[in-house]
């Protein structure tokens, strides 16, 4: 019984420093979840507290939690700004074939003007263009980097 | 040498109309590259100045030309000039045989020229030393300038003799020219000779260019451009430097090549987020739908028999590579190795497709044969994609890039090319960085 109490509890101490060690890592990269950013470099703002851009994971154009409040909060910006129309560039990190980039730019800068359609924002009033790994963020080649890089970015056009 | 002799006697023994002359086995890779010997062409004594031109030394550069496309072919290996043991005009005239087989030649290049009244009156012979015969010769006139192109036409022709296949250095290549920071790239269309000379820009670098590609019949080119901000597909004749935008497309167009008869261009077109394959008649205009699915469509590629259609798309989930006849039925994935596939490029022999295969973090160029069956990996670098064959098949150039620093550094674009047979990996000299290669057909076909 005590033996076995005590295995519990080693287990339970292995336990506990495999999560922390988990977490730590998980911090030193930081600003990475899954592979999508969801850190604050980078990003720019079409006004105060509505962030300019949503990030997504490798050959993915699906929007996440985050990405989807970005939006709303995008969507709720234009409805106020009425007049206001806005280009979504789509873009791809620079580790994949550079046609495919150009469709998954494509594909994700949709995602996105979907959503903010979805919102009640008119689709004539958003345009897309996709870059696909044409015009990186972050020039430097690592995990990170790549996730600032796979990106779509509200601009506004007038 | 032992195989090359082997070849020579089995020549022999099946007697064909060439003698059993010597043969250079491109099958194989370059295990024993043939010792060649490229004697300076005789520049005649009677010959004219010729503006811009240093005629007396044209016969010695366009040897050096001939050597260093035999060098690249890493199938041959042109003797050190200063172990040569006859005078240009000498040899040219009838060699001595035995003197050249001294310094291990198995086939000698000779030549001659004149230019006379504007003209470069040129001709070569080419001898086998160890049948000591005559294996080739031809005789030629055109304007002075032209002299890199004759040394081209005249590599291609021993090539030709020795290999039994077409030669490839009468070819161009087009590519993008690129400079400046990585996040802030200039890019311009560029051409230049096979051997890198000749570099000349098509474009300004005022807007994004990408992906220029030959037409496999004339020198019409393909290429996608940001021109005005609008992403779209674009003819451009590099002989008068006339552009049109190609169909009439509400959105991004990408991805073009040009069908086998050059009389269509097939290409991607993306809207509301899906991308589908569609070709545009360039003399009726038609513009056809060939593929219709939610996924990515896009790197379409022709067989050289105009019936089949390569492309990559991501139906399965993730990057695959399909084959479907040229009016888009019988899909078929023909990809299923680990990792995945882009950019299939079919062979102008029809046997083959090159493309790129992404597996852990690393990036391979590749053949397979048109099924998927027979996958041979013939590079593997940190970054490299977008084939492209040479008109004979037998090499493929693509570009390489690699890893960046903090602010960017490190970051370079360079094309390589590699043989099929996975031998003789190496850079091509290019001005500038580049990417996106495209290769020629034979100009002078």
């Amino acid at each position: 019984m005590t033996l076995n109490k005590n295995l519990k509890n080693i287990f339970l101490v292995v336990f506990a420093t495999l999560i922390l060690s988990a977490c730590s890592t998980a911090k030193k990269s930081g600003v990475i979840d899954g592979d999508v950013y969801t850190g604050k470099e980078t990003v720019e703002y079409l006004a105060a507290g509505v962030p300019d851009r949503v990030f997504f994971a490798t050959n993915k154009s699906s929007l996440t939690t985050a990405s989807r409040a970005t939006l709303r909060k995008q969507a709720t910006f234009l409805r106020k700004n009425k007049n206001l129309n806005v280009t979504i560039e789509g873009h791809a990190d620079e580790r994949g074939t550079r046609e495919y980039n150009l469709a998954l730019g494509e594909r994700r800068a949709n995602a996105a003007r979907d959503y903010l359609m979805t919102y009640g924002i008119s689709g004539k009033r958003i345009s897309v263009i996709s870059y696909g790994k044409e015009k990186p963020v972050n020039p430097k080649s690592s995990p990170v980097a790549w996730s600032q890089n796979r990106r779509s970015v509200t601009v506004k056009v007038n | 040498m032992k195989k090359i002799i082997f070849i020579f006697f089995i020549n022999i023994i099946f007697l064909n109309k060439s003698y059993g002359l010597i043969e250079v086995d491109i099958t194989r890779g370059n295990l024993d590259p043939l010792p060649i010997a490229v004697s300076p062409l005789h520049v005649d004594i009677k010959s004219d100045e010729y503006e811009g031109l240093k005629v007396r030394d044209l016969g010695h550069e366009i040897s050096k030309i001939i050597e260093s496309n035999f060098r690249n072919t890493g199938l041959f290996n042109p003797l050190k000039k200063e172990a040569f043991v006859q005078k240009p005009d000498i040899a040219h005239l009838k060699p001595r045989f035995e003197d050249w087989r001294l310094i291990k030649a198995q086939a000698l290049v000779t030549g001659k020229l004149l230019v006379k009244d504007n003209k470069l009156k040129i001709e070569f012979r080419l001898w086998d030393l160890t049948a000591a015969q005559e294996m080739t010769a031809l005789a030629f006139t055109t304007t002075p300038s032209n002299w890199r192109r004759v040394a081209h036409i005249i590599s291609d022709k021993i090539y030709e003799r020795l290999t039994g296949e077409e030669g490839y250095f009468d070819t161009r290549i087009i590519y993008v020219a690129e400079s400046g920071p990585k996040s802030q790239r200039v890019k311009k269309l560029a051409i230049m000779d096979q051997d890198g000379s000749n570099t000349k820009y098509l474009t300004l670098g005022n807007e994004l260019v990408l992906t220029p590609r030959f037409n496999p019949t004339n020198q019409m080119v393909t290429y996608m451009s940001y021109f005005r901000n609008m992403p779209r597909v674009y003819l451009l004749d590099i002989e008068t430097g006339t552009q049109e935008i190609v169909g009439n497309f509400p959105g991004m167009t990408f991805a073009p090549r040009f069908s086998p008869d050059g009389k269509k261009i097939i290409m991607s077109f993306a809207k509301d987020g899906n991308s589908d394959i569609y070709t545009m008649d360039l003399d009726s205009r038609v513009v056809e739908r060939i593929t219709e699915h939610s996924s990515i469509d896009t790197s379409p590629s022709f067989s050289p028999d105009g019936k089949f259609i390569a492309f990559n798309s991501d139906r399965s989930g993730l990057q695959q590579i399909y084959v479907m006849r040229s009016d888009g039925s019988n899909v078929k994935r023909i990809t299923f190795g680990k990792g995945i596939y882009g950019t299939p490029v079919w062979s102008p022999r029809g046997d083959l497709i090159a493309f790129t295969k992404m597996r852990k973090g690393r990036f391979y160029i590749g053949v397979m044969r048109t099924d998927g069956t027979g996958e041979r990996l013939l590079t593997e670098n940190y970054y490299q994609e977008a084939p492209s064959w040479s008109p004979n098949g037998r090499v493929l150039v693509f570009y390489r890039e690699t890893k960046a620093g903090e602010k960017g550094e490190g970051f370079s674009a360079k094309l390589w090319s590699i043989d099929i047979t996975g031998y003789n990996e190496r850079r091509l000299s290019t001005k500038t960085d580049a990417s996106d290669p495209s290769w020629s057909s034979l100009l002078s076909k």
